[in-house]
């Protein structure tokens, strides 16, 4: 077991070395000069230089890299040329705002779209089954830029019961409904047809199983099959499916803050792409492949723990 | 190669077969799967959305009532009538047409990408699935990397530092589709190459780009067809999306996640404008996903 | 049928039980009228092929049949309660606690995620209304009755940490728990090795004597059926042709079906120089046909028209025996009808055809290293049948590949027809590819699917023989075809409109298509119907005859092994331990893992059973293999220090026969005379 967390975690380290990769050399190719966009468009061209050179831009790229790379690992994630403010808290600030939005959709979504997939399962072929898995197929297929518009021209803009942009909440748990609900359900339908495709998926199988078969032969109740011999089985490949969807959640909240004005990271990403806010940007594309990263580490823990044949290798 | 004469005494004579030739064969079988096919409602019914998308797609120009481009400053922003079913946006355009002409961009952008990342994926799938080894745990680090960074942020990324084109759209999509279509064909080709005939080539002497493109492509098509469709599905959505973002397509396209995204100014007193181009996003988006999963279900069978 | 017997718990009367599967709209018949008793305490073995429904009966017996079967007609007593009129309550009460099945593949027929000793305590808690700690003792004490020792540590493991013989003690276990009335064992060994299924069939006798369960022992090995069952019955095509007691039914079969079942199956007596296979011309009906008259008919080699017109009733042929023929006393005396003119051998220079030397090869499994092959050195002659035998674990399958170049050596030597075939099969010179080829075990897989067979013999009459052209492609293809009996119309046609013995040929055709010296066969008819092995079994001799081929053969199956080879070796945890002429190697003096190979072989001769040899302990892990003598763990004649400090040396028992052992031949003869002490009863 131990091995095993070793390896995973030896291996997340080597991708998000290949983001890092990816990331500079993304930004790199941001058309503008950081001295430039710094200094504004009417300082001479000998100051945009000096700035540059300053700031280590002409020295070659690996060089570049390795400079850029271990600084940001020490946590010094520069300044934001457009906001004029510390890199670091701005993006961390708003990776807490997207955290609560994230683990508010989660938290109200997985357990039921996995309740959800197990009944569809134990309903096989029959209409419980079918309306479920229906469901969840509109539900992938709407993107959510399209579910989130809809929202908030009926619920918003006709009836008013929820504001059409998004701030964050405060502590009371009412205002938490109000404020994030809505930009929180074009996620949550995403995430409920994946996981409770998958959840259907992973029981059916766990149904067809011999081992399903060894139980119900023992004359064991039906409740204590599905619920002791066949979930736990039935978890394991439901478990990589949520982590996945965790990844994509940061992405597709890239979308759903922009909607709802949310000020998220998602948010923040698009305005710095937009905004040629380089130091910005690479901060927080890092940011989420480092949560994205981190999310799949606790899948394959919990996935190690679940499973038995991993567990006592 | 001692030519053998048959014994004439008929020891162990051999059971009888059909009576068929392959093409014969091969025209039975597919018309077996054409009819399974269509013995599924839910492809039916995406089969039906997906055609009429394309047909218009194709034919819009003559179907459109008004100019889809055509201004008229008197006419803004007025409700769905028999003069315009769908309403005006707010330089007066017709909602209808712009809807319709719509569909054009995104069946264009999707498809091309879908076959970018078809072709890539299949070929790295079938190359890591077969040759395995360090070019197969080195292309997984890269494509868990690509993964580790949702499609939109990437796109965004890219689009951004390099122009807004179409091309760069399909590209962009179309590369990123690889690594992850290499995934599904990787997994076909890596049960694929356990079988024994795949060994008997093997012993034959064939040579490796012979055994993967000639044994065990043919083998995986079902999967891949139907990772294709799933795909396409991601592809239209992914456009609108950026469209929608203010990365892609510009004013004045039809395009309907531009459309969705300037109708939002006007939602309080336009609903028309966003309601009909996303329900027609809706609907060809559902139309894809339904074809994927009724093709799912007569290949797993 | 006769009288009601008087209800008895525990006895399980069939009466015309008729059962279909709806497929699309129609109903295929599966079983057809089929009747039989079993008394209390009395094991019945239900034998036929696949596809004859055996495994149906089972189901129907437990009332599991999949949600497209339907019960047509016919009545399942149990203990003199209606069976198929339980309700699901009822049935849930009876499962488990009067009636019990144990069927093959154990490793998934265990909860991969439950520990071991949770899952036999379920039965307890269940059935027996105890609580937690009850039914861990109660689970404790079965483990130790199935005859698993140190329970409680084994109560803790999971499945996939037990050995296949150890996960079927624990279906046993699971079973037996509640001391049910009727056990239903569907192929509980299929799968096993044979010294794993003789011990699993000793551990089944056993628990005969403990517990007085009726049994259905449903197989498709007679040999089995045999020794295990007080009666038996033969399933054909979903009827039930022959029935009796399990001796006078194998000795004086009376229905042509079973004689031809008998036949065709090589007993460890029989040579294919003197013997020949008989097997059954034409094929098992389809599913769901419905026949006039008696269903085995146009097979059958004493029908009439009476047979194809009307079906023949069960007839009595003596107390308690009867069969489904017309002329069943005319059963006797059918003659085999392979007593052929054998064809003279092709002539065959006597010089060694492949040289291995000391060929070892190593797997890296994450850090660990196994080895698979531990130095073997042989030689095989031209034209020689070379049979190899060994377990799981003993490095056969990694041999065979290493010979023929499915995987690199790690070192050694292999030298064939004078060239140096050391590496993969791409790597090597064509001419040996051409000469040296191999035959799969599962013709399923062995064929491209979407190849036609005519572009699949295309292919290897390219590669292999050389032969440029379609015409003249075509022109040998239809000789080939020939040469292993298809016939023109199979060549057109993909391999899964083809039966399983079709395929095979179509498999043993490609690889005789470049004039081979040495073809491997691997298990080669191990997936297919015993009816059909014959057939093949008698193509692969006769092709082997006439073209001077040599074989490597590897099967499980020792009795096919012996009738075909020429000279045998015997593999355990990757060392050759035994090898030389087959009738040497088959008889004392031989390594004792020989010994107690052969007597793990279920016989039909009740009269002649030979001593069970068992061996303790289990297979050693081949991470671990055990210094000095590898079998020194399990060895019944173990001597004692010296076998696991030192190696054993090659022992020369006449010219061709050598076996690896401390004994001398001459005192191991001597003791050989003898069942060994037998070895504590008890598996780790």
């Amino acid at each position: 077991m131990t091995r095993y967390i070793l390896k995973r975690l030896g291996l997340t380290v080597i991708t998000l070395v290949i983001v890092s990769f990816v990331v500079f050399a993304a930004s790199q190719l941001l058309p503008g000069d950081v001295g430039r966009t710094i200094l504004g468009p009417y300082a001479s061209q000998q100051q945009v230089d000096a700035l540059d050179k300053s700031l280590g831009n002409d020295k070659p790229l690996p060089v570049r890299y390795w400079n850029w790379a271990s600084d940001f690992v020490k946590g010094d994630w520069g300044v934001s040329p457009v906001q004029n403010v510390e890199v670091r808290p701005l993006v961390l600030g708003r990776l807490k705002n997207s955290l609560y939005l994230g683990a508010f959709a989660m938290v109200l979504i997985v357990p039921f779209s996995i309740f959800m997939g197990i009944v569809a399962a134990l309903n096989y072929g029959k209409t419980a089954d079918r309306a479920i898995s229906i469901i969840g197929l509109s539900f992938i297929a709407l993107p959510e830029f399209v579910i989130g518009v809809i929202l908030i021209v009926v619920f918003a803009v006709q009836l008013g019961w929820f504001p059409t942009s998004s701030q964050v909440p405060g502590t009371n748990p009412v205002d938490w409904f109000r404020q994030l609900l809505l930009p929180a359900i074009p996620i949550m339908f995403v995430l409920f047809g994946y996981i409770s495709r998958m959840a259907r998926t992973g029981t059916v199988d766990a149904l067809q199983a011999n081992y399903t078969r060894t139980a119900i032969l023992k004359g064991l109740p039906r409740r204590h099959v599905v619920s002791r011999h066949v979930v736990r089985n039935s978890m394991l490949p439901t478990i990589t499916v949520v982590s996945v969807q965790v990844g994509y959640l940061v992405g597709g909240l890239l979308v759903v803050e922009t909607l709802f004005a949310y000020p998220g990271i998602g948010q923040l990403t698009l305005e710095s792409a937009n905004g040629h806010d380089l130091p910005t940007l690479e901060a927080c594309v890092l940011m989420i492949a480092i949560i994205y990263c981190f999310a799949n580490l606790i899948a394959d823990l919990a996935y190690g723990i679940l499973n038995p044949r991993v567990r006592v290798a | 190669m001692a030519s053998v004469e048959g014994s004439g005494l008929e020891l162990t004579p051999a059971p009888p077969a059909p009576v068929l030739d392959v093409r014969a064969e091969r025209r039975r079988r597919r018309r077996e799967l054409f009819r399974a096919l269509v013995r599924s409602k839910t492809f039916i019914v995406g089969a039906a959305i997906l055609v009429f998308w394309v047909f218009d797609a194709i034919f819009w120009r003559a179907i459109v009532p008004h100019d889809p481009l055509g201004v008229d400053p008197i006419g803004t922003l007025k409700a769905p009538s028999g003069a315009h079913w769908f309403g005006t946006d707010n330089l007066g355009r017709d909602v209808f047409s712009r809807v319709l002409a719509g569909a054009a961009t995104v069946l264009v952008i999707a498809p091309a990408a879908t076959a970018l990342g078809l072709f890539g994926g299949t070929t790295l799938g079938l190359i890591t699935g077969f040759y395995r080894g360090w070019v197969d745990d080195f292309v997984s680090r890269i494509v868990d990397a690509f993964l580790a960074m949702p499609l939109i942020v990437i796109t965004v990324l890219v689009l951004a530092s390099l122009g807004r084109t179409t091309l760069n759209l399909i590209l962009v999509i179309g590369i990123i589709f690889t690594p992850l279509i290499a995934r599904t064909v990787r997994s076909a080709v890596l049960v694929e190459r356990e079988r024994e005939y795949v060994a008997a080539a093997r012993l034959r002497g064939e040579r490796g780009i012979r055994i993967m493109v000639w044994e065990i492509l043919p083998n995986v098509t079902g999967p891949i067809m139907v990772e294709a469709t799933v795909r396409l599905a991601y592809a239209i959505f992914t456009a609108a999306t950026i469209s929608f973002l203010g990365l892609g397509l510009q004013d004045p396209s039809p395009d309907w996640g531009l459309q969705i995204a300037n109708g939002r100014a006007y939602m309080q007193v336009a609903w028309w404008m966003v309601i009909f181009p996303a329900a027609a996003l809706a609907t060809l988006v559902v139309g894809v996903n339904l074809v994927a999963d009724g093709l799912k279900r007569v290949v797993e069978e | 049928m006769s009288a009601a017997p008087p209800v008895q718990t525990g006895a399980v009367e069939i009466d015309g039980l008729t059962v279909s599967y709806r497929r699309r709209q129609r109903l295929l018949r599966v079983l057809t009228d089929v009747s039989f008793t079993i008394k209390p305490g009395e094991a019945y073995g239900l034998v036929g092929e696949s596809g004859c429904g055996k495994t149906t009966v089972a189901m129907s017996l437990m009332r599991y049949l999949p949600s497209n079967a339907v019960v047509e007609s016919g009545s399942i007593t149990f203990g003199g309660d209606d069976l198929l009129a339980a309700d699901e309550r009822t049935l849930r009460r009876w499962r488990g606690d009067r009636m019990a099945m144990v069927y093959q593949d154990p490793g998934t027929a265990l909860n991969p995620t439950i520990r071991v000793g949770e899952q036999i305590a379920e039965v307890f808690r269940f059935h027996r209304g105890m609580d937690k700690r009850e039914a861990q003792e109660a689970a404790a004490h079965m483990v130790s009755t199935v005859q698993i020792s140190d329970a409680a540590r084994v109560l803790r493991r999971y499945p996939h940490e037990l050995s296949g013989g150890q996960q079927q003690r624990i279906m046993f276990a699971m079973a037996l728990a509640t001391d049910p009335d009727l056990l239903v064992l569907d192929e509980p060994t299929t799968g096993l090795d044979a010294t794993v299924e003789a011990e699993v069939l000793d551990l089944v006798e056993n628990l005969r004597d403990q517990f007085n369960t009726s049994i259905l022992f449903v197989s498709h090995n007679l040999g089995i059926v045999a020794r295990m069952c007080e009666r038996v019955g033969v399933l054909y095509a979903g009827r039930l042709i022959e029935q009796g007691n399990a001796r006078e039914v194998f000795h004086d079969p009376r229905h042509p079906y079973t004689l031809a079942l008998l036949r065709c199956v090589p007993r460890l007596g029989m040579r294919k120089d003197s013997d020949r296979l008989d097997p059954i011309p034409g094929s098992l009906p389809p599913l769901g046909a419905e026949m006039p008259g008696c269903v085995f008919a146009d097979r059958c080699p004493i029908a009439r028209d009476r047979c194809v017109s009307s079906p023949p009733e069960l007839m009595p042929v003596s107390e308690g025996h009867m069969a489904r023929c017309f002329f069943h006393e005319e059963v006797p005396g059918i003659t085999p009808m392979a007593a052929v003119t054998q064809e003279d051998a092709a002539p065959v220079p006597d010089e060694v055809l492949l040289q291995v030397s000391d060929l070892v090869k190593t797997y890296k499994f994450s850090g660990t290293e196994v080895v698979a092959v531990g130095g073997v050195d042989v030689e095989i002659k031209r034209g020689e049948v070379f049979g190899l035998v060994g377990e799981s674990g003993s490095g056969k399958t990694s041999f065979a590949k290493c010979i023929v170049g499915l995987i690199d050596v790690t070192s050694g030597q292999l030298s064939f027809e004078g060239m140096d075939v050391s590496k993969p099969a791409g790597k090597r010179p064509g001419e040996a590819r051409r000469r040296l080829q191999m035959v799969f075990q599962n013709p399923d897989n062995a064929l491209n699917p979407t190849h036609s067979v005519r572009a699949i013999l295309r292919r290897s009459l390219q590669l292999l023989a050389g032969v440029r052209g379609r015409d003249q492609q075509d022109h040998q293809m239809n000789d080939l075809a020939r040469s292993v009996r298809l016939e023109p119309r199979h060549l057109d046609v993909r391999p899964s409109a083809l039966s399983g013995g079709l395929k095979q040929r179509v498999a043993i055709a490609r690889s005789f298509a470049g004039s081979p010296a040495m073809v491997l066969c691997d298990e080669p008819t191990s997936a297919l119907d015993v009816s059909v092995q014959a057939a093949i079994l008698n193509l692969l001799v006769d092709l082997q005859r006439r073209q001077g081929v040599s074989y490597v053969f590897i099967s499980h199956d020792l009795a096919v092994v012996r009738y075909v080879s020429d000279s045998i070796g015997v593999m355990y945890l990757g060392k050759l331990v035994d090898v030389g002429s087959a009738d040497q190697v088959f008889s004392s003096p031989h390594h004792p893992y020989t010994e107690a190979l052969l007597s793990a072989i279920p016989t039909f001769n009740i009269d002649e059973s030979r001593p069970r040899i068992k061996l303790s302990g289990t297979l050693p892990s081949a991470t671990d293999v055990p210094s000095g003598c590898p079998f020194h763990t399990r060895c019944p004649r173990v001597l004692g220090e010296i076998c696991r400090t030192e190696t054993p040396p090659w022992q020369e028992d006449g010219v061709r026969h050598r076996y690896r052992c401390h004994i001398p031949p001459p005192e191991l003869q001597e003791l050989q005379k003898t069942a060994p002490e037998q070895a504590e009863d008890v598996v780790a």
